[in-house]
């Protein structure tokens, strides 16, 4: 028997496979198609302290081998996501969720991470400092080691969870970043949210989203997401959740050898919804295969 | 909602760029007309959403319009291939507000829902007036169809090459006791303005298709809804334009 379970900052988890923000809602729709409690744990979609619509439609774009989106952190707000969906949320999870905080202020930070530290299924506060598609905010704070120290300082303070920030792709030297976020005090880091693109179409002679630019993810994006895993790797000293067009137990296994202690699912939850249930499922065999029986000793093993 | 793999029974041109595929498997998941199915393609990433014509029990059957390089590839499909479903998406048309005499309008792509739903509620005591709207003649599909079904049908053509001329606002004279349509954005927005009170299916580009990604979202009166999941189907009492 295969050992498949990975700790991440005390926190155990039967497998690493956790569905990432914003591909998997708070987990009600999966849970009519499976029993969800099999994951690892599961990322909510990302809140703010406001409810916000989001960027208007389309908000949609098919690529080869992935997909734009430019939803702009649609959600309830803090208060709601509190009172309402983690309640649901807690009827078909029982597992410590990872809470997503996203923020346009330090303030807003701060604000929705002292709510969420009160919350006793939270587990890990993964904090997005990486959104694409809202203006004003979000990606603007994990653009500069700066700013990411900051915001993560600020969070430190206001919670005893582990705070994992999740990073931007789109700057010139991730490893700086996390640094940053390490010596600010971040528990680990999660990374990469989605790459900025666009699609323009050409009978219309106009951007295809609504919103110009959107995130890239799915397979299109996973060897991006691996090299930034394994040099965040060779940087810091916490652990890392690795996600970026995760499709298969193959690609968890090659993510775990870049340096990640879990790894989140995202795209890929779209296009199948039993995508995280068939990975959970294939890692045993794969690692039989491989000749693995403590999956948490591999991680980092390519360095 | 449900995943599954469905056959390709048929699949073949019946009216210009429009094809009708029957498919055998599983409909358990199908509750009400108005509903999609989301259908995996090989080589592309996100599924296609397609409003279900009618379903039996193992098989149902779509109509689509080529209009991308998505439905080109299954306009290629041959019969045989297995390919990857959910089904039983979205809310779908409720037939309880129909009163006696409901109006049932599609146009071009929208066609296709309202023959499930005519067969619904023909067979549930309703006298059924159909419009359905194309740009011309050679568009035209499934007017014997519903006529088949019992349903009082009145085509409109564009370019007046069949049925009425103009849109299919211009045949809905007539004392209907409410609105059930599908089609093009404008066209729901002007028998909006024409009707007291209805039900009306919207499309909106999607990433999932079951509700999770938030790609596909609307304002309405009642709050933010999920074309998707809350939708496709909305009252028009809770419209926002």
């Amino acid at each position: 028997m295969v050992d498949t379970s990975v700790t991440l900052s005390g926190l155990r988890l039967t497998n690493p496979v956790i569905p990432a923000s914003g591909t998997f809602g708070f987990g009600y729709e999966f849970a009519e198609l499976y029993d969800i409690n099999i994951l690892g744990s599961l990322s909510f979609k990302g809140t703010t302290r406001e409810p916000r619509f989001g960027n208007p439609t389309p908000r949609i774009a098919e690529c080869p081998s992935g997909m734009l989106n430019a939803v702009g952190l649609q959600n309830p707000g803090i208060d709601k996501v509190i009172s309402q969906e983690l309640p649901k949320l807690r009827q078909v999870f029982q597992k410590p969720v990872v809470a997503n905080i996203s923020g346009f202020s330090i303030d807003e930070y701060v604000e929705c991470c002292g709510k969420i530290d009160a919350q006793e299924c939270v587990g890990i506060i993964e904090v997005n400092i990486s959104c694409p598609n809202v203006h004003n905010g979000g990606m603007s704070f994990g653009t500069s080691p700066e700013s990411a120290a900051q915001v993560t300082r600020a969070v430190k303070a206001v919670t005893k969870k582990p705070v994992y920030m999740k990073l931007s792709p789109n700057v010139t030297d991730i490893a700086a970043i996390a640094s940053a976020c390490e010596k600010a005090g971040a528990d680990g880091i999660s990374l990469i949210n989605t790459l900025m693109g666009m699609r323009i179409d050409i009978r219309r002679r106009a951007p295809v989203l609504k919103n110009v630019t959107g995130g890239l993810s799915g397979p299109a994006v996973f060897p991006v997401a691996l090299r930034m895993v394994w040099q965040v790797f060779e940087a810091v000293d916490i652990p890392i959740i690795g996600m970026g067009g995760v499709s298969s137990a193959q690609d968890v296994v090659e993510m775990m050898l870049a340096g990640a202690t879990a790894v989140e699912v995202g795209a890929a939850n779209l296009k199948n919804p039993m995508a995280a249930k068939e990975i959970i499922e294939e890692l045993p065999r794969l690692m039989e295969e491989l000749g693995i029986e403590r999956l948490s000793d591999i991680i980092g093993g390519a360095h | 909602m449900q995943k599954s793999v469905y056959e390709i029974d048929s699949n073949q041109l019946i009216a210009r760029n429009t094809w009708q595929m029957r498919l055998l498997g599983d409909t358990g998941a199908i509750t009400r007309p108005g509903q999609f199915i989301n259908i995996e393609l090989p080589g592309f990433f996100l599924r296609r959403p397609i409003s279900v014509c009618s379903w039996r029990e193992g098989q149902l059957t779509i109509i689509y319009k080529v209009v991308g390089q998505g439905t080109r590839y299954m306009s290629g499909l041959a019969s045989g291939t297995k390919l990857d479903v959910l089904c039983g998406l979205g809310n779908g048309y409720d037939i309880e507000k129909a009163g006696s005499q409901p109006l049932l309008i599609g146009g071009g792509a929208g066609v296709p829902p309202m023959y499930a739903l005519a067969e619904e509620l023909i067979k549930s005591g309703r006298d059924v007036t159909v419009i359905l709207g194309f740009n011309t003649a050679e568009e035209i599909f499934y007017q014997e169809e519903f006529s088949k079904l019992g349903a009082h049908v009145r085509v409109t053509t564009a370019d007046g090459s069949s049925g009425v001329r103009g849109f299919v606002t211009d045949a809905m004279e007539g004392d209907f006791t409410y609105v059930y349509a599908c089609g093009p954005e404008p066209m729901l927005r002007a028998v909006y303005e024409r009707c007291a009170d209805g039900q009306f299916s919207f499309e909106e580009r999607m990433g999932c298709g079951f509700g999770a990604c938030m790609g596909c979202t609307c304002e309405t009166k009642y709050g933010y809804k999920r074309i998707c999941r809350d939708g496709p189907v909305l009252e028009r009492g809770e419209i926002v334009w």
